[in-house]
């Protein structure tokens, strides 16, 4: 049958098949009618089916696809997913029989209605239309939206053009700009979310709001971080400041700028970047070339340890686990053993034993 | 600057007025999202760098996304161990929108990729990868570079590749194959069936789709919080 890409509904009386494509054609077929139904289960190529066998059609039928068929059961293909919910939704549906206690009067076709006048918009078609009326008023909105969206992205081009212009004064006249005016203009760009231009790495991209950022950092992180051995990735940082505001949340990027200030701000945090190009945040008393020498020690003990492993003996992440062994390999105190099954770390015996 | 001041003043003011009528869009429409971004993008503003920035403060597209962010953080990091750091977009999604519950507001795919390209800058090993019809999204610092990443298309279609299939798809030698396929043996991105008939298959698990279904269970969960 050449009827498949549809959508498949069941309610208390019926099965509705429409067709994705051309929302014109659509099917019903009254639960009354089902004998029984049964299970195919998918194969190699073949999808999962429900098999659903019908009485004899009875003469006040509604015309349908079909005339006549040498098949008294029709098979319903599910192609991608959904025939194990719906088979059992519709076992249930069989063995309540609704349709048999409701009056089919629920469940209309508007034009045939002989209460001519009161169209009852109950039922599926009901809902259809319902949701096609919000989506028709939904359509109304989004092309509203869209040309005031267009209108404000004028002026926002403007402001890009602006701050364009104002950058390459800044570049001319290199020395009559003050710090401050600097300061301000850095800020105006951080609220327009342009991306700065001119490159004055005093403060990197930080703004007067970073700084502050940075300082609120160091009150929030401090106990954190003590409990976490006096380190933290960035990525765990982001999260734990996320959930614990809110609202008014930080971009990753205004936690990265805000990060860089840190030290130059003298603040008990520091901002580290590893070789790898992951990033963290110590406590400036923490002192990860120290962490390396109990690292050494644990190894030692073990024979040799895997990333893994090692987080989970001193209840670290994975990540700067395997940041801190990396770092005692650079330092020349482990040996890597590189293979399929992972990277072990060895005690570097070349040094201790020559 | 005096008159970037003042313009900046009435910009925002007719920020405020269009948000007043049409914030409730941007939070529940993904469509009008991607056509806010675009634009955004063509007259180069990023209205995601800053969540003190206006269009955050104001639109409220900051807050989404950025909470988007952490969402996306926490699902890799609880299936990390299962699939090595690399997920289907389509997997991500699923899980992402799990977890989010049921009056959440709706997530796009693109949705996803925006704020994932906002994580990148945060230094752990973010990146999305372009494979088949979708994109695999890698979520630790493992170097995958261009012959990785072409490996992993050529896998996308079956979830497996082999040597030999990568010697005839790709012209490649034995050598360079196996070097390719061990990486991500070592990532632990890919898993090595030998009892396979014929060559071994290399099989991702970020492929698998039975695994898709599979809820993230307590333990990964516990992983998932920092």
């Amino acid at each position: 049958v050449r009827f498949d890409s549809g959508v498949l509904l069941l309610s208390t009386h019926r099965l509705i098949w429409r067709d994705q494509k051309n929302h014109e054609c659509c099917m019903s077929l009254p639960l009354s009618q089902v004998v029984f139904i049964e299970e195919q289960a998918a194969g190699i190529g073949k999808s999962a089916k429900i098999v659903v066998h019908l009485h004899p059609s009875s003469s006040n039928k509604e015309p349908g696809p079909f005339q006549s068929s040498k098949y008294s059961y029709i098979k319903l293909s599910f192609k991608e997913h959904g025939q194990i919910e719906f088979y059992r939704r519709l076992s249930e549906e069989m063995t309540h029989r609704r349709w048999e206690n409701m009056p089919t009067g629920q469940t209309i076709q508007v034009n045939k209605d002989p209460q001519a006048g009161r169209i009852r918009a109950v039922g599926i078609v009901g809902i259809e239309r319902k949701l096609e009326e919000k989506r028709k008023e939904t359509d109304k909105n989004i092309s509203e939206a869209f040309e005031d969206l267009s209108k404000l992205m004028e002026k926002a081009k403007e402001m890009v053009e602006l701050s364009k212009s104002i950058a390459n004064k800044i570049k001319e006249k290199q020395g009559d700009i003050t710090e401050d005016e600097t300061i301000r203009f850095k800020s105006y760009l951080l609220s327009m979310g342009i991306a700065n231009p001119v490159t004055r790495e005093t403060y990197g991209s930080g703004t007067q709001y970073h700084m502050q950022l940075a300082k609120q950092l160091a009150g929030i992180l401090q106990t954190p971080l003590e409990e976490r051995g006096g380190i933290m990735s960035l990525t765990e940082v982001y999260c734990l400041v996320n959930r614990a505001r809110g609202l008014e949340l930080l971009s990753p990027e205004d936690l990265v700028n805000a990060c860089k200030m840190l030290e130059s701000l003298k603040l008990p945090l520091r901002l580290r970047i590893f070789d790898s190009g992951v990033m963290v945040i110590e406590l400036q008393s923490h002192n990860e070339e120290e962490m390396v020498a109990a690292a050494l020690e644990t190894v030692s003990e073990k024979g040799s340890l895997t990333a893994d492993e090692f987080a989970k003996l001193v209840g670290m992440s994975v990540l700067l686990a395997k940041e801190r062994l990396l770092l005692a390999e650079k330092m020349g105190h482990l040996c890597r053993d590189d293979s399929v099954e992972g990277l072990r770390f060895y005690p570097n015996l070349f040094l201790t034993q020559s | 600057l005096f008159q970037m001041s003042k313009q900046l003043d009435m910009f925002k003011t007719n920020l405020e007025e269009f948000a007043s009528k049409h914030k409730q869009e941007i939070r529940k429409n993904p469509e009008f999202r991607v056509q806010f971004q675009d634009m955004c993008a063509t007259i180069g503003v990023d209205p995601l760098a800053s969540g003190k920035g206006f269009w955050s403060e104001m639109l409220g597209v900051g807050d989404f996304y950025y909470e988007l962010g952490v969402q996306i953080i926490e699902v890799c990091l609880a299936l990390k161990h299962r699939n090595g750091g690399l997920i289907t977009l389509e997997e991500l999604h699923q899980q992402v929108l799990k977890g989010r519950g049921k009056f959440a507001q709706d997530v796009s795919q693109d949705d996803l990729l925006r704020a994932i390209k906002k994580l990148k800058v945060l230094g752990n090993g973010f990146g999305i990868i372009p494979v088949g019809g979708t994109y695999l999204i890698q979520s630790v610092p493992a170097e995958l570079n261009m012959d990785h990443t072409v490996v992993l298309q050529l896998a996308e279609k079956k979830g497996y590749v082999t040597v030999g299939e990568i010697r005839s798809s790709l012209k490649w030698e034995t050598e360079r194959a196996k070097q390719v396929l061990e990486h991500l043996l070592k990532e632990g991105m890919a898993w090595l069936d030998t009892q396979a008939a014929g060559d071994p298959q290399y099989w991702l698990p970020a492929l698998f789709t039975e695994l898709h279904s599979q809820e993230i269970t307590p333990e990964e969960a516990k992983e998932a919080i920092p």
